[in-house]
């Protein structure tokens, strides 16, 4: 059974969001307006953290693409009574739906906060409407959702390959954000292969895991020259 | 200055007066009351057609006010059963007048205090599936997750607290069932499960109080245990800390006296309980307040320097962003309530009156309102990736719920003034006549006549 797994190379990253558009097509994130945004309401699956180091005017921006870690060991989980986010065998952290009342508990005891929620139902202004993917459902008000890995990508993979009698090829599999990238930095593939580009790359010694110290077990790495320092870094202004 | 007690006759008089005859205050209080509840009740059907994004709720800042208010409204519920539980377990003679009105306060708060997890709900016509019923696709809740603890916690809680409330009030139904006629007699007479006030009824009623009340004790704090874990058991910054049991507890008791002094003396004017409700009861009160002012300031203290001297990043954001930064108005208005103007009034014993101990009440419950919030709010505006931080302001939806739950507080209080004795009369008579007591069992000395009737 394949282990999914990413990889992101901050020090290819340029932020430019393309897989922010990408995520935002391939799977029916809807878009919320001028309005809501400025109530901190949009949505998204992934979001590129951006920070800036340093004093006017030696400063760097750095970016950093953040998007449901699939822990491992996920905070989420517990913590929803009734069982609407869960873990599947391939490693996935599944939101169901249907089973969401929207308690919302799950985005507070996110660490990653990659938790969107849908306060309004869903609208999509025209002609958006018409460029929505069948693939994936779309979700109703008062429901949590998040990042699948493009769990419906993997799923047509998975099915084309065992009518072929075979596994799946690494790298056959490609969620929109990692297709997008133009700087290829975002990689995807099982984990469980010792071979696959997912894992060589996790082996590197640029990897690190995003808060790796709360013992969430992110399957996310991330590679990067220095370690990246979340508390030495100022947010934009207006945050 | 030595009033003899009230004689039976006019002490059933004097209680059973504002349910037998109706006054204008009555009918002025429910239209008020009803019209503002009645708003909220709208706003919520306008909440639940547009969707949960009229309230100011945002990301990454999911849960405020109506969490505030559960935790609030909850933690008022342990005025009642715990106050007179543990008053009637130390045979605290001078709890007589005053259980009813605790216990009243806690089914009223519970019953508020629980329907806001529903209220915030995204889809909150589904609440249903945190029970755990039989379905056909054998799915259950998730046991593990504190809101099912919750759930379980809070019903037990209000199962038990009705049973207290309600045990206690069997003889006084019975009296109002003697003294009414028509449909109002039948009514009683079924309420009061036909009590005759026989010595095998009383001796059954006795022990199953006092049953009641050992088991309320650790259900009460059993119940605001659980609710702090809905943050202690969470990894995010100043909510995953190992005090927050006991810490809301002691918030929940606190808040719950003051909401009881601010009840009673709200009573004593409205429905002229003078010479029920004395200064003694509100002094009696006042430093049980004061101690319970001084445990509460102990423990946030406690949480507090601990983050502070920890000095891990994550923490220190959202504990500057409460006592310096965006919050600290508010965090000082908290610690003005809840400690500094008790301290004034409740600790100098010539301002411990009882209009002085009925305004440190008032800061008490606005400050410990004050603390669920600051408990909430910082710390999910504040998650530990920096560029995620928000921000939160209440929009009228939920501040106009939020006043409609007060309302219907009042309303609640309202009804019940008017239906049952909001002093326990046969607890009052037993505590007045105690000699002369048709109790099989026997009554400690220390039970007679309130010693020293007060003001001497």
């Amino acid at each position: 059974m394949s282990q999914w797994a990413m990889v992101i190379d901050l020090d290819r990253c340029t932020g430019c969001e393309a897989c922010v558009v990408a995520c935002r097509a391939e799977n029916n994130v809807p878009t919320r307006g001028e309005e809501e945004c400025a109530r901190d309401r949009h949505q998204s699956w992934i979001r590129v953290e951006r920070y800036l180091e340093g004093e006017f005017p030696d400063v760097k921006a750095r970016f950093m693409p953040v998007l449901c870690q699939h822990c491992d060991n996920a905070p989420c989980e517990p913590v929803c009574p009734v069982y609407a986010t869960y873990h599947n065998p391939e490693g996935l952290n599944i939101q169901v739906y249907n089973r969401c009342v929207g308690t919302r508990y799950c985005a507070n005891n996110c660490p990653y906060t990659v938790r969107s929620f849908n306060f309004f139902a869903p609208h999509w202004d025209e002609p958006l409407s018409y460029q929505l993917n069948p693939d994936v459902s779309i979700r109703p008000g008062g429901v949590m959702e998040k990042c699948t890995f493009c769990v419906q990508r993997v799923q047509k993979a998975q099915g084309i390959a065992k009518d072929e009698k075979r596994s799946i090829r690494d790298g056959e599999v490609q969620p929109a954000c990692a297709q997008a990238c133009p700087a290829e930095a975002i990689v995807f593939g099982d984990r469980s292969d010792p071979e696959s580009r997912v894992s060589r790359l996790s082996r590197s010694n640029r990897a690190f895991k995003l808060l790796e110290d709360l013992g969430t077990q992110p399957r996310v790495v991330y590679l990067k020259n220095s370690s990246w320092d979340d508390t030495s870094l100022s947010a934009p202004k207006g945050k | 200055m030595n009033r003899l007690p009230p004689s039976n006759k006019q002490i059933n008089e004097d209680l059973l007066r504002p349910i037998l005859d109706t006054t204008w205050r009555f009918y002025a209080a429910v239209l008020i009351l009803g019209s503002i509840l009645a708003a909220a009740i709208l706003t919520f059907a306008y909440q639940v057609y547009q969707g949960i994004g009229v309230t100011g709720k945002n990301w990454p800042v999911m849960w405020n006010l109506y969490i505030t208010n559960f935790v609030f409204w909850i933690g008022i519920s342990h005025a009642g059963t715990l106050i007179s539980a543990i008053l009637r377990l130390t045979k605290a003679t001078w709890r007589r007048p005053i259980t009813r009105c605790a216990e009243a306060i806690t089914v009223f708060a519970l019953l508020i205090g629980s329907m806001f997890p529903i209220v915030h709900l995204g889809r909150p016509w589904l609440f249903y599936w945190l029970v755990p019923y039989p379905s056909e696709r054998m799915i259950w809740p998730n046991f593990r997750s504190p809101l099912m603890w919750d759930f379980m916690a809070i019903n037990t809680y209000l199962v038990g607290s009705l049973t207290y409330l309600y045990l206690p009030m069997v003889p006084d139904l019975a009296t109002i069932r003697d003294r009414s006629q028509g449909l109002r007699r039948r009514i009683y007479a079924v309420l009061s499960l036909g009590w005759r006030g026989t010595a095998t009824q009383w001796d059954r009623l006795e022990r199953a109080i006092a049953i009641m009340a050992v088991i309320i004790v650790p259900v009460a704090i059993s119940v605001h245990t659980i609710v702090s874990w809905d943050f202690a058991m969470t990894l995010n910054p100043m909510w995953k800390s190992t005090i927050f049991g006991p810490y809301f507890v002691v918030g929940a008791i606190f808040s719950g006296i003051a909401a009881l002094i601010l009840a009673m003396a709200v009573l004593r004017r409205v429905l002229r309980l003078e010479a029920y409700l004395e200064p003694l009861h509100f002094d009696n009160l006042g430093k049980l307040l004061l101690t319970m002012s001084c445990l509460w300031f102990y423990f946030t203290f406690a949480e507090y320097l601990t983050v502070w001297y920890n000095n891990e990043p994550h923490e220190l954001v959202v504990f500057w962003s409460k006592v310096s930064g965006r919050y600290a108005p508010l965090f000082w208005s908290m610690i003005a309530g809840c400690f500094v103007v008790p301290m004034i009034f409740l600790g100098i014993r010539r301002l411990r009156t009882i209009p002085g101990v009925a305004l440190a009440s008032l800061t008490i419950v606005i400050g410990m309102w004050l603390e669920r919030f600051l408990i909430i709010v910082p710390t999910l505006a504040n998650p530990r990736l920096p560029f995620v931080r928000g921000g939160y302001t209440p929009r009228w939806v939920e501040v106009t719920i939020t006043i409609g739950t007060f309302a219907y507080f009042g309303l609640l209080y309202v009804f019940f003034t008017k239906l049952f004795p909001i002093i326990s009369m046969w607890e009052l008579k037993e505590g007045y006549h105690a000699r002369s007591h048709t109790v099989t069992g026997t009554l400690p000395v220390a039970d007679l006549p309130a010693s020293g009737r007060l003001e001497t």
